[in-house]
């Protein structure tokens, strides 16, 4: 059964969409990973336009966020002061983000770029990832302790002026490492669709040195804003946000991911993340080689006004 | 007002004059031949799942001469041609093993869609001189270059380049036999009509050749609407993109919040 999609403007496999969708949302829950990394990069595969695909992906992280974001706020796991203070970056980072967008696609070079990101920030995680869990795993084998982390160790980012006191995650901090760690992800968010978590979670515990326990909560609350208003923004400058094609994502991805929780819970730690950076690796490899053989054609043509 | 009844009396009066003339093909400027053509609707509204359709115009040729019409010296050729808008064609290179989009150029109003048929191949009915005169046929379609990024003395690979894309994607189409006679005079014409249509005002044009030599032409505008719920939603995203926007978001919002509803566990 195949249905049109107005704004990508062109007819797809609604099973498909929905397969996909669950996969990712299953994949989300599993991990406890937003899945826009994962989504924007399996749309452009399948003939999405990139534009289309990162406005439609950044929509479908609202979706997928909120729920975790809720749990969160209920345990009282979520920084809301700190998360505001992220915002302010973040939102101002996501404008910057679309400005660059939109220069980008006005220049012909976006699709490249946001393949090129990809590539770079998939390669990255995945890398880091596999690394780090198959030592662990090799330490658990030979039942030796996880290697210890240098507590009290006077760390730059804590020198900085503008401290500000954080009572929900007992910590005294710099409002300026805070701000731009927002305002980065927010560039990344505009720029490729994702949340951000899988790169503001480990810089906020390893970077910031902000407790485990409130990190994941606050990150999804201000990933809930950021994302929210790239859509509005990249529906407002790009009309490329796609109501038809989100709608099915996120309604396959939310069931996806009730399923992906209770599967992750069984599973353990290491063998999680080594299964996660596994499939983040062949994701950006397969962009990667998108980027390399040679185009079927190398001519390509957009039509209208302000193209 | 006089010059408005003056076609009429034209009109009048050649069908008489016409019956008057002695020997073929020596028309003098009053007896030219006319051309005249037919939609059945000035509208066409597709529905989203439109798969391409065929489009009939009827059209006929007045004032004929009978003997070069029976050995087939009239030719035909009708265009549907889509909403005029520019067009950017880039070109990819192999910068340090990686394909990116290298130099690029856009071409000012061209036809965003351009359907031709023809009573037999638009080559064996004029010169190409005289198709690039008129603007008639896709390889003589007028583009014109108003910026460019890389290397000028390219132009004609870049529009070589574009007439290839734009007949790929079915865009840009041509019949050589898709205008038929039904009659002495009387022709009908069937123009395909792309899946990938583009919305807006299209003009339906004729030209008529006699001898290899063009008579005249006619023009009326076609407008294609597309209906539908999946029209209604790109309407509504480039004419109230906020609103819009916002929508996505709270849609979001109740998705993600009702799965947390309905599957909350305790």
């Amino acid at each position: 059964m195949t249905i049109y999609l107005p704004i990508a403007e062109l007819s797809v496999n609604i099973f498909i969409i929905l397969g996909m969708g669950a996969a990712v949302g299953f994949l989300s829950g599993m991990f406890g990973v937003g899945g826009g990394f994962l989504i924007t990069p399996l749309l452009i595969f399948y003939n999405i336009p990139p534009v289309v695909a990162v406005a439609t992906g950044a929509n479908q992280v609202v979706a997928s966020s909120i729920s975790g974001a809720i749990t969160h706020f209920r345990r009282g796991t979520l920084d809301m002061k700190l998360g505001s203070v992220l915002l302010v970056g973040g939102l101002s980072g996501a404008t910057v983000g679309i400005w660059i967008f939109s220069l980008l696609r006005a220049i012909g070079q976006l699709d490249l770029f946001i393949s090129l990101l990809y590539v770079v920030f998939l390669g990255a995680v995945g890398g880091l990832m596999l690394w780090e869990s198959v030592n662990a795993m090799r330490r658990a084998a030979r039942n030796e302790p996880p290697a210890p982390r240098r507590p009290g160790h006077q760390h730059w980012v804590h020198k900085l002026p503008l401290k500000v006191r954080f009572k929900k995650s007992k910590i005294y901090l710099s409002v300026i490492p805070i701000v731009t760690l927002g305002f980065a992800i927010g560039i990344l968010t505009s720029v490729m669709g994702v949340g951000g978590g899988f790169i503001m979670v480990p810089a906020m515990i390893y970077l910031l040195r902000i407790p485990t326990n409130v990190v994941v909560g606050t990150s999804l609350f201000q990933i809930i804003f950021v994302t929210a208003y790239t859509t509005i923004v990249q529906a407002a400058t790009n009309y490329s946000v796609d109501i038809v094609l989100a709608f099915f994502l996120m309604l396959a991805g939310v069931i996806g991911a009730q399923y992906g929780v209770r599967v992750g819970q069984r599973l353990r730690g290491e063998q999680l993340r080594a299964l996660l950076g596994l499939l983040v690796l062949a994701v950006g490899l397969r962009l990667a080689v998108a980027l390399v053989v040679t185009p079927e054609d190398i001519y390509s043509v957009v039509m209208g006004v302000g193209n | 007002m006089p010059w408005r009844v003056l076609p009429l009396l034209l009109a009048l009066l050649l069908p008489s004059l016409a019956a008057a003339q002695m020997l073929p093909g020596q028309g003098t400027q009053a007896e030219r031949e006319g051309l005249e053509i037919g939609t059945s609707t000035s509208e066409i509204a597709i529905t989203s799942d439109f798969r391409g359709a065929d489009l009939t115009i009827f059209g006929a040729v007045t004032n004929t001469d009978d003997l070069l019409l029976a050995i087939g010296q009239y030719d035909v050729v009708v265009v549907l041609e889509g909403p005029r808008e520019d067009a950017t064609v880039r070109k990819k290179e192999r910068v340090f093993g990686i394909w990116i989009n290298a130099s690029s150029m856009t071409f000012a109003d061209v036809p965003h869609s351009y359907s031709m048929s023809s009573s037999r191949s638009i080559d064996d009915i004029t010169t190409p001189l005289d198709l690039t005169g008129e603007g008639i046929g896709i390889d003589h379609i007028p583009l014109r270059p108003i910026d460019f990024a890389g290397n000028f003395n390219s132009l004609n690979e870049f529009r070589t380049a574009f007439r290839r894309l734009q007949q790929g994607g079915g865009l840009y189409e041509r019949d050589p036999s898709g205008v038929r006679f039904v009659s002495s005079n009387l022709f009908k014409a069937s123009l395909r009509l792309p899946a990938n249509i583009p919305n807006g005002v299209h003009t339906v044009r004729a030209y008529l050749f006699k001898s290899g030599k063009f008579v005249t032409q006619k023009s009326q505008p076609l407008r294609v609407i597309k209906t539908g719920i999946e029209q209604t939603i790109t309407d509504a995203a480039h004419e109230q993109p906020i609103f819009y926007g916002c929508f996505a978001v709270l849609m979001a919002v109740l998705t993600g919040w009702g799965a947390s509803l309905i599957f909350r566990k305790d």
